[in-house]
């Protein structure tokens, strides 16, 4: 039932994407996400379509979970596409009925507007798909360190979302067993007004609340047994090292997001209206 | 009363890459007044299975059949089938959520719409029958201990008077005595009422000792099915999959190795116990 909502859905697999430093992948994806949103012209989008294309061959995620990602913003993107679409006035009229009007502007603008956000899901789900959330926020909290100089408890905000994170599949897991029970029991969640309803939820949300705290009460007790006291002097065990790989693919980001810009700036390749 | 499945597969998270093959062709049958215990390896299956016999998870394939009609069919109803089928969980904390236990166990009874006195008053025989202390009646679910909350589960589940009562590992977390008591309670209730009863459990000597069939289940696929010395006559096998028949089945096959002539059918220790009497007085008296 409940286990069939994904978030940040890790995708097991062997590729060289899986192996790059978490600290690398989200570095990355930024540089990339700012390429896209720098980018206007076609020939820079036919770039970020190869490299993506590039990638996705590289990570051995299957297309479809790649897909998956794009279902939560579809709305979004439905709405920016006909904004766009019908509420820029500028540029030669291509269509016009009634009171609507399309410009040959507000349809490059919402043609592009819908790449760029096609493109930034799917480029940050391939990094949450090949990363961990431990690593992730292993990576984070790296990146941050410099941030601890002025006082910013980085070690300590990275171990709260690391815990985070790793609870949201246990407390889902969790509500499925109660609400199993609880309809078990001829507990009725379906049926009934909004009061009825909120009511129904009584009973699954008593046990997960108490189930929530007892868990979180033994994980504080196995920390502090573990005689776990905040990052101060802690070491790691796999420190994050930078490797070969680390480095070329820096080096691969960095080449496409200049050849992105370059094409962009020097051939915009026009076809058409775009 | 009888429940059959009939080539049930279940999958998991169909679709991702956490897919899981959790019941593989099962068919298998329940009569009217049976004791069946299923027992398994710790991921077997087991509680996927029991799932399906009230409809709590819709098989990926395969069809169930409640007293002849097809669980899966529209309009059938499934809140009916649910009072008929009770189902008491792995783990009673999923369950306890009322202020004090009486109220937490007339909450079975509320949802098949009865009225107030009669969901107390079912409640209060469910208690008794589970053997839970009347002074803790009002006492929170939450402080209890784990067998005491155990009961109080179990008894939330019978308060409903299912006709087929399902129990997934009851006894798990209990002290020898508390699990004696809570078998003994169920399999009173089964001799009482007719009821029938399956139990899910770990350990072969519970169920060699209370059911009269078992169901053997490994990797999601049913392997054996049949009468409890039937089954254990397969001790064999069951050690494969990392089963072991009950110890007295491996104490009268030894002996029998070494030369006593004993009937190796034994199940529990009073029937082995009188077994090895029986032949060593014969031995004395073809001695005399
Ligand atoms: N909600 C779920 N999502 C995905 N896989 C699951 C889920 N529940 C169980 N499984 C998998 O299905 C298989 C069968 O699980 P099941 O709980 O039925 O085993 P079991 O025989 O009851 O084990 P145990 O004796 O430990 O209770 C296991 O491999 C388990 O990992
Ligand atoms: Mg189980």
């Amino acid at each position: 039932m409940i286990r069939e909502i994904t978030i940040g859905q890790y995708y097991p697999a062997d590729s060289v994407i899986h192996r790059l430093d978490p600290r690398v992948k989200i570095v990355c994806t930024l540089l990339f996400l700012i390429s896209l949103f720098v980018q206007n012209s076609l020939s820079g989008y036919v770039i970020a379509t190869l490299f993506l294309v590039f990638v996705i061959r590289a990570s051995k995620v299957p297309f479809r979970f790649i897909v998956k990602g794009l279902k939560a913003i579809i709305l979004l993107l439905m709405f920016t596409v006909v904004m766009n679409l019908f509420l820029t006035k500028e540029g030669a009229v291509l269509l016009h009925f009634w009171i609507f009007t399309i410009t040959e502007n507000g349809l490059r603008i919402s043609v592009f507007m819908a790449i760029r956000l096609i493109y930034l899901i799917i480029g940050s789900s391939l990094m949450t798909l090949t990363t961990t959330p431990n690593a992730l926020t292993d990576g984070i909290e790296s990146l941050l360190r410099p941030l601890n100089r002025f006082r910013v408890p980085v070690h300590e905000v990275a171990m709260i979302m690391s815990i985070a994170l790793r609870f949201i599949p246990i407390l889902l897991e969790e509500t499925d067993k109660i609400m199993k029970a609880q309809i078990a029991r001829g507990a009725d969640l379906e049926s009934g007004n909004m009061i009825q309803r909120t009511k129904a939820m009584v009973p699954i949300l008593v046990p997960l609340f108490v189930s929530a705290f007892r868990r979180a009460n033994d994980l504080a007790l196995a920390m502090e047994a573990r005689c776990y006291c905040g990052g101060e002097g802690r070491t790691k065990m796999k420190p994050l090292v930078y490797k070969r790989q680390d480095y070329a693919a820096y080096v691969i980001v960095v080449a496409y997001v200049v050849l992105a810009f370059v094409a962009g700036r020097f051939a915009p390749l026009h076809i058409w209206i775009f | 009363m009888s429940i059959k499945l009939e080539h049930v597969n279940y999958i998991y998270s169909a679709g991702t890459a956490y897919e899981k093959h959790a019941l593989k062709d099962v068919s298998l049958e329940i009569l009217p007044g049976q004791f069946v215990g299923i027992i398994g390896h710790t991921g077997s299956g087991k509680s996927t299975l029991i799932q399906h016999l009230n409809g709590l998870v819709k098989a990926s394939s395969g069809a169930i059949y409640y007293n002849g009609e097809n669980i899966y069919a529209d309009g059938y109803d499934m809140k009916g089938l649910r009072s008929q089928v009770g189902l008491v969980f792995q783990y009673p904390e999923h369950q306890l959520f009322e202020e004090d236990v009486l109220s937490d166990v007339c909450f079975g009874p509320k949802n098949q719409g009865l009225s107030k006195e009669e969901c107390e008053k079912r409640a209060r025989e469910a208690l008794e029958l589970v053997g839970f202390p009347e002074k803790q009646y009002h006492q929170s679910p939450f402080e209890l201990s784990g067998g005491q909350k155990r009961r109080a589960a179990i008894a939330g589940v019978l308060a409903m008077r299912p006709k087929v009562l399902v129990l997934d590992e009851p006894t798990a977390g209990l002290d020898p005595a508390g699990r004696d008591d809570i078998l003994d309670q169920v399999r009173y209730l089964h001799d009482q009422t007719g009821m029938t009863v399956v139990l899910v459990s770990h350990s072969m000597e519970d169920v060699a000792r209370y059911v009269e069939r078992i169901i053997v289940m490994n990797r999601g696929e049913k392997m054996l099915d049949g009468a409890v010395r039937e089954v254990f006559s397969h001790y064999k096998e069951l050690e494969q999959v990392g089963l072991a028949a009950p110890q007295v089945t491996y104490v009268m096959h030894d002996l029998q190795e070494r030369g006593l002539p004993v009937e190796t059918a034994a199940t529990t220790v009073e029937e082995a116990a009188a077994e090895i009497l029986r032949v060593l007085r014969h031995g004395k008296r073809s001695d005399t």
